[in-house]
């Protein structure tokens, strides 16, 4: 520990004791998936849990994400606050029946008479060369639908503090964590502990241009921003944090202030979350904008294995430096 | 624990035969009013009637109490009175009016009740099973005794949820009651047009669950199985699995020219209605006889009229509340 009461921890470890804390803090509280347990995780998000809590709060499950998924409804339904970790977005295509037909739909359908307290926990995401069927960005499509609410962790504390209030929340909850971020290390506060999962944050302020991203983008965003600076562009990081429900309400306030805003996101742009902010924006704030919104997605094409391909089908610091500084020279 | 033992001894005397004949009664009779209504246009969407399958709820509802979790399926008008969901709740909900069981977000096909345990009707075949496996692991893990009872067709069989379901109950020996309502039809595609193996209890029992199947259209063997599995089930050694032999005489929903089988088959099944063979059955044993019969028609009769009565004059859900419920209104405790 240093001597601010902060600690060095990686998301993974963030992630980890998020979990551990959920654990302890309550007994209805389990974790299941695909080799949460002996295995330790397939990103070892879990590593150690099996160990410290026992077979029957740390269950492994065979590779029947429909089940296991429906299972966790199932147990919500029952009492229990159940944790289900799918391995990646991908496989989640597999429980979509589940997710879609019955966790989102149930309380409505029975007169507000059944909720289900579920956190179904995924990796997304490109970076880690994992082609197209372990790579994509899916939880745009999954904050298409109402009576769920889809988180998107970036940072430590998110990591750290989502969980437990996801955990607390009486409704379907997905966390979605990027794979590229599993390893990245920071410091957070000692005492680091549940966090609001209900507003954006500006990461960065700025005067000139909102970027407005989250999740895996968030860093390289930031990034872009700093090399901006030597442009003269000082730009606003938006991390919006959850995708559904969307806090528009940030989103309108910067865009309020800097006038002009890129919004970059990993999933492909037809028909995406990038879409649904540039019509709030238009809807909202259309005559505080001096350009149109602009949008930095991932390529229309399944995610190609090869580092160069790879590397050009998502959003980089380099692409959102030269989109924005061409927007603001063109424009500017 | 009284209702064990009323379960390990279903014997048949002659009220408990009476209230079986009149169970079975109350669901033909009101499924009957659905469809003179359907027709009339006071209940609308998709309308799956039970009629022809009715010793199978009557049977397997009996084997639980009401303690117990039932899952069902779109196909749940019968499942939900018995478990004693009110005529007038049920009418109301296919009347759409708030005062329907789920406040008419549901319709026929998602009859919801948490007071009698009752998670639902579902709509996606299969899609209920996953969610019997959750309850039960629940109740695992909370160290209750409870089984859950899951209804599903033989249609489900095809769905992948099935196989996962089973698996998975069995491998965390899980107090799941499968109860396997096979009328040989998945909508319009007979059960040897979908399967490759028709045996399904030999699917189940490939699960390592005890498995077999009852004649689905006596409703004394129906009773009689469903207790032996919840027996089974109660004990803790896991999952349970029943497949009810049984046949649908009307349509699959409401207007189905029904191309896909004959009429002299329907008419061959019709000979074997569970309801006919259990009157002429105890009509033999001098247990039932003209006036009790009108008795149990008479005191159906009223209670059907009563829910449509009420379901008329219930109200309509205020269209400004059309979102709530789409996300709890209470935090969670």
């Amino acid at each position: 520990m240093s001597a601010e009461g902060k600690v060095k921890i990686t998301y993974r470890e963030a992630m980890r004791q998020a979990i551990r804390d959920a654990m302890i803090r309550d007994q209805r509280v389990f974790l299941m998936g695909e080799d949460v347990g002996r295995y330790g995780g397939c990103y070892a998000v879990s590593k150690g849990l099996l160990e410290e809590f026992g077979p029957e709060r740390i269950r492994d499950t065979p590779l029947s994400e429909s089940a296991f998924v429906g299972a966790g409804i199932g147990a919500a339904m029952g009492g229990m606050r159940p944790i289900v970790e799918i391995m990646t977005v991908n496989f989640s295509l597999l429980a979509l029946d589940q997710i879609v037909n019955n966790a989102a739909t149930i309380l409505h359908m029975s007169g507000g008479q059944f909720n289900i307290p579920l956190v179904i926990r995924m990796c997304t995401g490109a970076g880690r060369q994992l082609a197209a069927q372990h790579s994509h960005s899916l939880e745009g499509w999954y904050a298409h639908i109402p009576g769920i609410k889809v988180l998107t962790p970036a940072t430590l504390e998110d990591a750290r503090g989502m969980l437990w209030t996801a955990l607390e929340d009486p409704d379907p909850v997905l966390i979605f964590e990027h794979g590229t971020l599993y390893n990245m290390e920071g410091e957070i506060a000692a005492d680091a502990g549940p966090v609001d999962i209900v507003k954006s944050a500006i990461r960065r302020t700025g005067t000139d241009v909102s970027l407005i991203t989250y999740g895996g983008t968030l860093f390289k965003t930031l990034q872009a921003a700093e090399q901006l600076t030597a442009s003269g562009i000082d730009a606003e990081v938006v991390d919006l944090r959850t995708l559904r429900p969307l806090d528009t309400e940030t989103i309108l306030d910067s865009v309020t202030r800097t006038h002009r805003a890129v919004i970059i996101d990993e999933g492909w742009r037809s028909g995406s979350i990038s879409a649904e902010i540039s019509a709030r924006i238009m809807e909202g704030a259309f005559y505080e904008l001096d350009l149109p919104v602009q949008r930095i997605c991932s390529v229309e094409a399944p995610m190609p294995y090869a580092k160069h391909l790879e590397d050009a089908a998502v959003p980089q610091a380099s692409s959102i430096v030269e989109s924005v500084t061409n927007l603001m020279g063109a424009h500017g | 624990m009284a209702l064990q033992a009323d379960i390990v001894t279903p014997a048949l005397d002659a009220d408990h035969a009476l209230a079986l004949l009149r169970d079975m009664i109350r669901i033909r009779r009101f499924e009957e009013k659905c469809a003179e209504l359907y027709s009339a246009s006071k209940i609308r969407g998709f309308l799956h009637l039970y009629i022809g399958e009715e010793a199978v709820a009557v049977g397997a509802m009996r084997a639980l109490t009401p303690d117990d979790n039932i899952v069902a399926t779109y196909r749940e008008h019968g499942h939900a009175l018995l478990r004693g969901i009110s005529a007038e709740s049920i009418m109301a909900e296919m009347f759409g009016k708030q005062e329907g069981c789920s406040r008419g977000r549901g319709g026929s096909m998602h009859l919801f009740d948490a007071k009698t345990r009752f998670y639902g009707g579902n709509a996606i075949v299969g899609g209920g099973l996953p969610l019997a496996v959750g309850l039960a692991l629940a109740d695992k893990l909370a160290h209750r005794s409870r089984v859950t009872a899951c209804f599903f067709g033989d249609g489900a069989v095809a769905e992948g949820e099935f196989h996962e379901s089973l698996n998975l109950a069995a491998l965390w020996k899980l107090p799941v009651l499968f109860c396997c309502e096979n009328n040989l039809y998945g909508m319009g595609t007979a059960l040897q047009r979908a399967e490759s193996e028709t045996d399904l209890c030999l699917k189940a029992s490939s699960y390592e669950m005890p498995a077999w199947p009852v004649d689905g259209m006596d409703v004394v063997a129906c009773e009689e199985a469903a207790h032996r599995a919840a027996i089974e089930v109660r004990a803790g050694a896991g999952p349970c699995f029943v497949e009810f032999r049984t046949y649908r005489f009307r349509a699959h929903s409401m207007y189905d020219p029904q191309l896909y089988r004959t009429r002299v088959e329907v008419e061959e099944w019709r000979k074997r209605d569970p309801i006919a063979m259990f009157q002429e059955s105890l009509t033999a044993q001098g247990i039932l006889d003209d006036a009790n019969l009108k008795r149990i028609e008479d005191e159906t009769a009223a209670e059907i009229e009563a829910a449509v009565a009420f379901a008329e004059a219930a109200t309509p859900e205020p269209v400004q509340d059309l979102t709530r419920f789409v996300y709890s209104e209470a935090k969670s405790t």
